[in-house]
């Protein structure tokens, strides 16, 4: 993994920007019961940046993503790529969920391929798809169908499938969460390297707090019920970093204190 | 055959007697019976059709001493066919033999002893009453002699089923991914679709003779409307249970209405297609013939109605004979459209 400075490469992404975003959602049988998912959350991104979110399960993380993804709509409150409101979801918003989501009647080659498809530009860049199969390291296993291939090969192809559109900004909700910890592992280097060959505007949701701190630029807190950011935290480690150094593990104990220690 | 199983038998309780010993084994594994060797099976197994067909020819060389000379000798050459065949297979197997034969073997050793347990029950004793249910070689005989109007019978069912097929195939997807996709289709043709589709296309046979000006258009309708509800049926529910989780994926990589439609709902639904054409197409199968008997003047069924009429039983039988291998073929060969288009999926069933 080659060291990069993150802001001497160009990059391909846009700043994003949250701002005072609520989301309620109305209870299935009843409209008097609501629950607050989100409130007024703000929170910006910067071109080009690796933000973490970690926060227990049911926090509103997915929300936030869906909502950001354009998937779903906020009660009140704007979401900004750059300077465009967020208004439906997009190819700029390339997004990755636990479970790879691969569409199980194409072949890897054909998954890769769909953003171009769906975009009718399949013909002018054809050479992307080889492009990014290297890229991912799946050039033997272009024309196998998805149920043959392991976790973190599925992954992989998902990631490479949201990349193909050259999107502004990638969305990761929790998406090493179901590989084991050596894959995984393995995985976030690749998706670090990925990130810096692009410089891709990337939010990562996780609930691992090793795998942000050695990921993130900035790692940002948040607290369920109502879901908001609590802290953001920077996390000024030279990369690549060492998963056993002290400052990693400080800032690993000062995250934990975070989690365990009731927040006022 | 029973030879063979015999000696399977014979080798059988030594080996059981000798397990109780292996105390380690599970019961389970203790209960099975033990399989002899493959050599030895292999030739056990080919010599059961020449056995099978030397039994069926000798009861057919008894039965027909009792028949009225001038019939033909087909099921003779037939039979003697097989026989030749099945030797020179049981001769050669050291140097050429495949798992497929080794595997039908005993399937057509039990279709002739079945052929043979035909022959005595009609010709040989005389256990069934004779005009409705003649011997295999009588049958064997009405195909060969009425093998003009049987051919001529199948080509114009096949005719009115492909067309009727097609028809409710067609119409039936795209109403079903109508009602699958959009809501207000839905809420407007379930209703229709759940009142309507019930009823059995044939109990239309009535409404559909005043309507139409030919046998043919309205048998054609009929068909098409017994393929229509199942396929509407299952396409739609397979269309609106795709995962949400591939729309939303598809929706981020910049995907508009055409290509969720057709390049994520309908894949997606394919599996769930696929055992909407099965169920129609049997009940293609249940209209074709029940028109081609009430009303339309050719075809399989009018065969069958028309030989009972003249109470020709033999060419009533000659015709199930056509409509098995027929309704088989068309079945199998849906079977490996489904193959290839599904390949994707993995444990599908086998025809």
């Amino acid at each position: 993994m080659v060291a990069v400075s993150e802001n001497t490469v160009a990059t391909e992404g846009a700043s994003l920007r949250v701002k005072d975003v609520t989301k309620v959602f109305a209870a299935r049988d009843s409209t008097a019961e609501r629950m607050l998912a989100l409130d007024a959350m703000s929170f910006a991104v910067a071109p080009g940046e690796l933000v973490s979110i970690i926060g227990p399960s049911g926090c509103g993380k997915s929300t936030l993503l869906r909502l950001i993804g354009g998937l779903d709509f906020p009660t009140s409150g704007e979401l900004y790529v750059g300077t465009e409101a967020i208004t439906g979801p997009s190819s700029e918003r390339g997004l990755v969920f636990q479970d790879p989501c691969l569409f199980p009647w194409l072949t890897v080659r054909r998954n890769i391929q769909a953003g171009l498809v769906a975009l009718g530009v399949l013909r002018e860049k054809r050479s992307e798809v080889n492009y990014f199969l290297r890229l991912v390291g799946l050039e033997g296993f272009a024309d196998v169908y998805p149920h043959h291939l392991s976790g973190g090969m599925a992954q992989r192809v998902a990631l490479a499938r949201a990349l193909i559109t050259h999107p502004k900004i990638l969305l990761l909700d929790e998406p090493l969460g179901a590989l084991d910890a050596f894959t995984r592992m393995r995985m976030q280097d690749e998706v670090l390297d990925l990130w810096q060959a692009r410089l891709t505007t990337t939010l990562l949701v996780t609930h691992d707090i090793d795998e942000a701190i050695y990921m993130s630029r900035r790692i940002l807190i948040m607290t369920p019920r109502p879901g908001r950011v609590e802290r953001s935290i920077e996390v000024d480690l030279p990369r690549p970093r060492d998963r056993s150094s002290a400052e990693f593990l400080d800032l690993r104990s000062e995250i934990l204190k975070l989690f365990t220690s009731p927040v006022s | 055959m029973l030879f063979a199983g015999n000696k399977v038998n014979e080798v059988a309780p030594l080996k059981e007697s000798a397990q109780p010993s292996n105390v380690v084994e599970p019961p389970t594994g203790a209960q099975k019976k033990p399989e002899p060797p493959a050599e030895k099976r292999r030739w056990q197994i080919f010599f059961t059709v020449p056995l099978a067909t030397a039994t069926a020819l000798a009861v057919h060389w008894l039965a027909s001493r009792q028949e009225p000379p001038g019939e033909t000798h087909l099921y003779t050459y037939l039979l003697s066919g097989l026989l030749v065949v099945s030797i020179v297979a049981v001769a050669l197997q050291s140097l050429w033999s495949s798992d497929w034969m080794r595997g039908a073997c005993p399937l057509i050793a039990a279709a002739v002893l079945l052929l043979a347990g035909w022959e005595m029950a009609t010709s040989g004793f005389r256990w069934l009453p004779m005009p409705y249910f003649p011997s295999p070689a009588a049958v064997l005989q009405s195909l060969v002699t009425d093998r003009d109007l049987l051919f001529d019978s199948t080509c114009h069912s096949l005719l009115l089923l492909l067309c009727g097929y097609a028809l409710g195939v067609a119409v039936g997807l795209f109403s079903g991914v109508c009602i699958g996709w959009s809501r207000q289709v839905r809420y407007w043709g379930m209703p229709l679709l759940k009142i309507v589709g019930p009823i059995p296309a044939t109990a239309w046979i009535p409404l559909a003779m005043v309507l139409s000006p030919s046998a043919m258009v309205s048998a054609m309708a009929l068909i098409a409307l017994a393929v229509w509800f199942p396929v509407t049926m299952l396409t739609a529910s397979g269309v609106s249970n795709t995962r949400a989780a591939y729309l939303d994926v598809a929706r981020t990589l910049g995907a508009g209405r055409a290509f969720l439609i057709f390049r994520v709902a309908i894949p997606a639904a394919l599996p769930s297609i696929f055992i909407g054409l099965f169920m129609g197409l049997g009940a293609s199968f249940l209209t074709l013939v029940v028109a081609e008997t009430v009303g339309v003047k050719s075809g399989l069924g009018w065969y069958v109605s028309w030989a009972q009429g003249w109470a020709e039983y033999r060419k009533v039988y000659a015709a199930l004979l056509i409509m098995a291998a027929f309704f088989s073929t068309i079945m199998t060969a849906l079977f490996k459209v489904r193959d290839r288009v599904l390949v994707w999926q993995k444990g599908v069933i086998k025809w």
